[in-house]
């Protein structure tokens, strides 16, 4: 591929309210810090009343356009489990999306006027997509706090950023600077989520060498 | 009110479009700042309310908002007035006559049009009134320019004595890049102070055609100053045999899909710089206008006798994607142009047919219990307004039968009433209006019906803030931009005085299910304008008080789903049931739980329960 045009695509997706872009941002200023040009996009408005939000970063030496086209994203960050299927063909080949296991069911599936999937992630990853299920929300709540989930969600994909975690580990906790509980909880829910990461490649290293 | 220059984060900074055009505002020293909230707009204003040395305000509509900067201006202060595509509408009045008037010191106009429409009733295209009021139009294509382009505009704007249209998209503002910003100029005092000028600015038909006259001078020097401006630009490409002008927002787009192609780049984007158009279409086999959303560029590239092609190829509507361009080009070309971007074939199927997610209220949302009795009345014609209870038209609702624009639901609902009112069976008819958009232009239109005796009942929902674009303050919260105390309109004491008798005049909470609906129902029969002013604040402001969550006791649950009906998001179905009566009908049961850290407390669900199955959390533990 030419050098301008070599971008690490990312995507953040989920419901209004949950943070999508809060976590899409941190991902592009860490790239920026790290020495790429990045920009950050979502059609946002209504859809911030639980809504579906989608946050794409894309990250280059030179970005121009800055959407991301369905085939073109290498990353998918999902904060939401029916999200991580509704976005998964946006992946390209070769392409991951970590997915948190948290369920949103909207009114409308409620009142019976739609159905939620009874199998999103098994869906994802029988239409293609290769997957890797977070139960972030159960994380979060162990480490003490229901909003750590999005971090641990950015602590899992850290590995697949053209730049080290710890950039990202580090932009993150400028968040919290003001804040040291929070950013000891933070720091902690980032290593907890690398890990899971780290784990995941290990079992697919195991699978690898069952298969020979 | 003009603080000292202050030092802050200089350098390069990560901003979207409307931080970059407010940093701009404030280093070209903007002194005084004022808007009407409206998504893409929003962050114009709360970004300059956040720097030293601006006097910031949310208006109570956008009309008023640029009058506002007008009067700054006029006293020699540098004035930004922000608002939606559809706010100029409402500022329409004043501003055709600012376009003769013009301005003394720099006023800029910034507007940000929600191209694709996904929070708006329409999609208008903002540059067109660049040719209707005969404004200079600047268009960025992203935060850098949106900082520049601001900062220049303002010095345009003063030398020529116009008003600067700064025309933003979806995109543009709310795209986050990194932006190199420099400081805040020393304010320059000489242009501070007043100087009475009649004949300029008191626009009697006498002076009209002076103006006029003016105003055509103008416009001749304007176009010879777009001609020359850096905005415009060519920038040169190897592959002559297609060039693109392309105005403003699509230019990104434009280079990913042909990186080698020469691109006229319009910035200054009216008046229109047509000898450069000329000598950069003579330089290229053929042209390719691109624009959103109305082809302006276009048809007066094609008056001026250059040939091009625009919409022909490209949508009408909606943003201009690399995808877009590409196929345009595909069509017109064959595919002998090779994009610069190959898009890669879908590996991997959409999912089939995925559950929608419309946006919702919010769990405990005041707004659920009024819905929930509106879904349920018949016979009734509700006319509806703009803000977060716009989405009373959805599912489960129902309960909402126009929405028009800013303050419509009174002037339509009462046009319905006068009508109605001889027909053999008359229908009730009920306006929903928020706070905010009931200042904003609800107030004349409740006038006017009381004063026509219009049969309507009003639906005040005061939730004490402009809750869809974020909570911004308004003369009904209490509070001014930045949080200090100010005065609070009083809604019951407003519209008695807009003639509503006292009797007519309901204060309700919607939290209280039967007493709202008993009120409700008194005003409906009532044959006469009648206002029900309900009270509770939106869940999201800091006037909010969270309770201890509600649980459903299991075994008393019977599975009726009436719960449902309010739309609150923190009810969830944990299975449904077919159940026959002894009438032989089959029913849908639905049995329900209750999401604790979504829930409020706000008892809706409770006092909607037949079988008194919903109860606090505490009490439920205890069962």
């Amino acid at each position: 591929m030419h050098a301008a045009v070599a971008h690490t695509n990312v995507m953040v997706v989920g419901i209004g309210g949950q943070g999508v872009m809060t976590a899409a941002e941190v991902v592009a200023r860490a790239a920026l810090a790290s020495g790429f040009d990045a920009s950050k996009t979502e059609v946002s408005g209504m859809s911030q009343r639980g809504g579906i939000v989608c946050s794409q970063v894309r990250i280059g030496r030179k970005v121009m356009a800055s959407e991301i086209r369905p085939g073109e994203a290498d990353l998918l960050i999902a904060l939401e489990v029916a999200e991580g299927l509704r976005w998964s063909h946006w992946l390209a080949p070769g392409g991951v999306a970590y997915v948190n296991t948290f369920q949103a069911v909207p009114p409308i599936v409620a009142s019976g006027a739609a159905t939620y999937p009874a199998a999103p992630l098994e869906d994802a990853a029988a239409a293609g997509a290769e997957v890797l299920a977070v139960n972030a929300d159960a994380m979060a709540k162990a480490l003490g706090d229901r909003r750590l989930s999005n971090t641990i969600m950015l602590g899992t994909a850290a590995a697949r950023l053209p730049f080290p975690p710890d950039a990202l580990k580090r932009t993150l906790l400028e968040r919290f600077a003001a804040d040291h509980p929070m950013r000891t909880l933070n720091a902690r829910a980032f290593d907890a989520g690398a890990a899971v990461e780290l784990g995941a490649v290990a079992m697919r290293r195991e699978d690898e060498k069952t298969k020979i | 009110m003009s603080l000292p220059a202050e030092r802050i984060d200089t350098d390069r900074a990560f901003l979207s479009g409307n931080e970059a055009a407010a940093r701009g505002a404030w280093e070209a020293g903007v002194e005084v700042a004022a808007a009407y909230p409206g998504t893409p707009s929003t962050e114009i204003l709360e970004t300059l309310a956040q720097l030293p040395g601006v006097y910031a305000e949310w208006s109570t509509n956008e009309k008023v908002a640029l009058e506002v900067a007008l009067g700054a201006s006029m006293m020699g202060r540098r004035a930004i007035c922000a608002m939606k595509h559809v706010g100029v509408n409402v500022a329409a009045d004043s501003l055709m006559t600012m376009g003769l008037v013009g301005v003394k010191a720099g006023l800029v106009l910034a507007v940000s049009d929600d191209v694709g429409f996904s929070s708006s009733q329409n999609e208008q295209d903002s540059r067109v009134w660049g040719r209707f009021v005969h404004l200079p139009v600047f268009e960025p294509c992203d935060a850098a320019e949106a900082y520049g382009m601001t900062r220049d505009a303002f010095e345009l704007s003063e030398r020529f004595q116009v008003p600067v249209l700064l025309r933003l998209t979806t995109r543009v503002s709310h795209v986050r890049r990194a932006v190199t910003v420099g400081d805040r100029a020393p304010l320059d005092a000489s242009r501070h102070g007043y100087e009475r000028d009649t004949e300029r600015w008191v626009i009697t038909p006498n002076h009209v055609g002076k103006r006029i006259d003016l105003r055509a001078e103008r416009d001749a020097a304007l176009a010879r100053e777009a001609t020359a401006s850096p905005w415009n630009v060519i920038d040169g490409g190897a592959d002559a045999r297609f060039g693109f002008i392309v105005s403003g927002a699509p230019t990104p787009a434009v280079r990913e899909a042909f990186p080698d192609a020469p691109v006229l780049k319009l910035g200054f984007s009216h008046p229109l710089p047509l000898e450069l158009a000329r000598r950069f279409a003579a330089s290229v086999e053929r042209v390719l206008v691109v624009e959103e959303v109305d082809p302006l560029v276009e048809t007066e590239l094609r008056a001026a006798g250059i040939p091009v092609h625009g919409k022909d190829l490209l949508p009408l509507r909606g943003e201009i994607t690399v995808a877009e361009i590409e196929q345009a080009v595909a069509r017109l070309d064959g595919g002998a142009l090779t994009p610069g971007t190959s898009s890669t074939p879908n590996t991997i199927r959409p999912a089939a047919a995925l559950f929608p997610r419309p946006p919702t209220l919010c769990a405990g949302c005041p707004y659920l219990g009024v819905y929930f009795w509106l879904g349920h009345l018949k016979d009734v014609i509700i006319t509806g307004d703009i803000g977060c209870y716009t989405l009373g038209c959805n599912p489960p609702w129902n309960a909402i039968d126009t929405i028009i624009s800013m303050g419509a639901s009174l002037g339509v609902a009462h046009g319905m009433a006068k009508v109605s009112a001889g027909d053999e069976k008359p229908k009730a008819i009920l306006a929903t209006i928020g706070d905010s958009t009931f200042l904003h232009s609800g107030m004349s239109a409740l006038a006017n019906m009381v004063y026509q005796q219009a049969n309507v009942t009003v639906l005040l929902l005061d939730n004490r803030t402009t809750a869809m674009t974020g909570g911004q303050d308004n003369p009904a919260t209490g509070h001014a931009l930045g949080g200090a105390d100010a005065s609070r309109v009083d809604f019951a004491k407003l519209v008695e005085a807009l003639g509503v008798r006292r009797e007519r005049i309901r204060v309700v909470d919607p939290y209280e299910l039967p007493t709202f609906f008993k009120a409700l129902r008194e005003e409906i029969k009532a044959q006469e304008p009648s206002v029900v002013v309900t009270t509770r604040p939106c869940v999201l402001s800091s006037d909010f008080e969270r309770l201890n969550p509600l649980e459903v006791i299991e075994e008393k649950c019977n599975g009726c789903a009436r719960c449902l009906d309010l739309g609150c998001p923190a009810i969830g179905v944990t299975r449904r049931e077919q159940q026959t009566r002894a009438s032989g009908a089959v029913v849908e049961l639905a049995f329900v739980a209750i999401d604790p850290a979504t829930c409020t407390g706000c008892d809706l669900c409770a006092k909607a329960c037949g079988q008194d199955a919903i109860v606090p959390r505490q009490a439920a533990l205890a069962h």
